[in-house]
């Protein structure tokens, strides 16, 4: 009988998808003073797929998110996006204006917290429309209707529109916030531990929302959460971080029904 | 060329919190033609459902190969990228498990519709083919449009096998597609596995009573 032995089995490169990755991302790291928050994590995206990043609280997951929509500087790594005008650069690299106008025109982000992504008395048609006005846009029956588009589309009521998010249910919250990331279309969706903290009915309502999304808009998705009946639900990949760094990654349903990793076999038979 | 050449696939688990090594199933070689379909005999615990799990990728065999010619080239689906296994499992190959995994607030007709919808389907097409099959499985109309996570054993095993067999194949595995089904939706079953091999689609399955398909077996393969 074969001997017990930690392996990673290799797999051989891409060979029916022929298109590169969205994104790229090669030796990401980030200290805070001693404490090493992300080590050499890589990463690709393929256009259209959903991967995730499970892990502990700690384990790192979302300092990448956070390095990703360029919020926080990297300490060490490239990362690049292969949209229109950026092809060739490390996003790193660039200098504030021209990340500011990356991160508008190209990348969506949903926060646990709304209030991280959201002015909360303002109303919810205003919050989407300063994306648009971020991006350039002037004319009030444009921005009106492209932030009931995108209101729409997040499956958000049209007659709670002028409702600030304050005095939303944490669902809508976040039907805002989704509206807000994916007003641009962008290339990249963000979400950070997305319906966290929902009622177990309204957080499969949103879920139900994002799998639309995905469908129809084909939108590359990066989605971080600790909750892995969601990310079997959303994820067709998913990397696994412990202390900063990825230990395994692989197909959703391998990775959680086969996991090959001592500390993935902990974390997936520690569920409930 | 065979649509697919297993040779000398083998899979162990490693439990490394018991520090130990289970064995799945060792050495399994055999060929599949388009348009056939392959029985994998043997006992309970003798790998059978494993050797589908590792050929669909959701158990990752740890040694051999499984040449699969796909519409645009061969690929050894034991050690393929995960990008070209998730592609494959959108456009190619289907697995139909013993259980459903409903999800809160879908109704019975758009879980069998996904799949579908996945693959550019509009949602009038969708939900027809989905009630079409529904229909001929048995499921009644009545509850097409309630949540199944509440349904029987049988109700829900008949939205599992639509919704894993509604969209176009070229290879499926099956496993134990007819248990808990009644006598009408097996003989239902029946008709659509013998539609889907004449129509060229690939077969592999473990059947619990393989007489629900005498007569369609074309290899037989056991796992010791």
């Amino acid at each position: 009988m074969p001997q017990p032995q930690p392996h990673q089995r290799r797999l051989l490169p891409p060979r029916l998808v022929r298109q590169a990755p969205l994104l790229e991302l090669r030796g990401l790291s980030k200290r805070y003073g001693r404490i090493v928050a992300v080590q050499g994590v890589n990463l690709e995206l393929y256009p259209g797929e959903t991967v995730g990043i499970v892990g502990e609280s700690g384990s790192g997951k979302s300092t990448v998110l956070r390095m990703l929509n360029l919020e926080e500087a990297a300490d060490a790594g490239t990362y690049h996006l292969a949209v229109p005008g950026f092809t060739e650069q490390n996003l790193f690299a660039l200098d504030r204006f021209h990340q500011r106008q990356l991160r508008i025109q190209q990348i969506g982000i949903v926060y646990q917290q709304p209030h991280m992504g959201l002015r909360m008395q303002a109303t919810s048609g205003g919050n989407v429309a300063e994306r648009l006005i971020m991006a350039g846009e002037r004319r009030f029956a444009t921005l009106r209707r492209a932030a009931s588009d995108a209101l729409a589309s997040s499956e958000f009521p049209a007659d709670r529109i002028d409702d600030p998010p304050a005095v939303l249910s944490g669902g809508m919250q976040q039907r805002v916030q989704l509206a807000k990331a994916i007003a641009l279309r962008p290339a990249l969706l963000l979400l950070d531990e997305p319906t966290t903290g929902l009622d177990v009915s309204i957080q499969a309502l949103v879920l139900d929302t994002l799998l639309r999304l995905r469908r129809e808009r084909q939108i590359t998705t990066l989605i971080v959460s600790h909750d892995l009946g969601v990310i079997r639900t959303l994820a067709d990949r998913v990397l696994v971080m412990r202390h900063g760094a990825v230990v395994e990654c692989g197909l959703t349903d391998q990775i959680l029904d086969d996991p090959q990793h001592p500390y993935t076999q902990q974390l997936v038979s520690a569920r409930l | 060329m065979p649509l697919l050449q297993v040779e000398d696939l083998s899979k162990n688990f490693v439990i490394h919190a018991l520090g130990r090594t289970i064995p799945a199933f060792q050495g399994v070689s055999f060929t599949l033609e388009a348009g056939s379909l392959l029985l994998i005999r043997g006992p309970n615990g003798a790998g059978k459902s494993s050797l589908l799990r590792c050929l669909y990728r959701t158990y990752l065999p740890d040694g051999g190969r499984a040449i699969y010619a796909t519409a645009d080239g061969t690929i050894d689906l034991a050690s393929a990228a995960d990008v070209d296994i998730a592609l494959l499992r959108r456009t190619e190959i289907g697995h139909v498990t013993q259980f459903l995994r409903p999800r809160p607030r879908v109704t019975a007709l758009d879980l069998v519709a996904e799949p579908l919808l996945v693959a550019g389907h509009s949602l009038a097409e969708a939900r027809e083919a989905a009630a079409d099959w529904l229909g001929s499985l048995g499921l009644k109309a009545a509850i097409w449009q309630a949540y199944p996570s509440t349904f029987s054993g049988g109700e829900q095993q008949k939205i599992n096998l639509a919704r894993a067999m509604i969209a176009p194949r070229r290879l499926l595995l099956l496993d134990e597609p007819t248990a808990a089904l009644d006598p009408d939706a097996r003989a239902a079953l029946r008709s659509r596995i013998s539609t889907l091999k004449a129509a060229g689609v690939a077969m592999i399955g473990v059947f619990h009573h393989p007489e629900d398909i005498a007569g369609l077996i074309d290899v037989e393969f056991h796992v010791a």
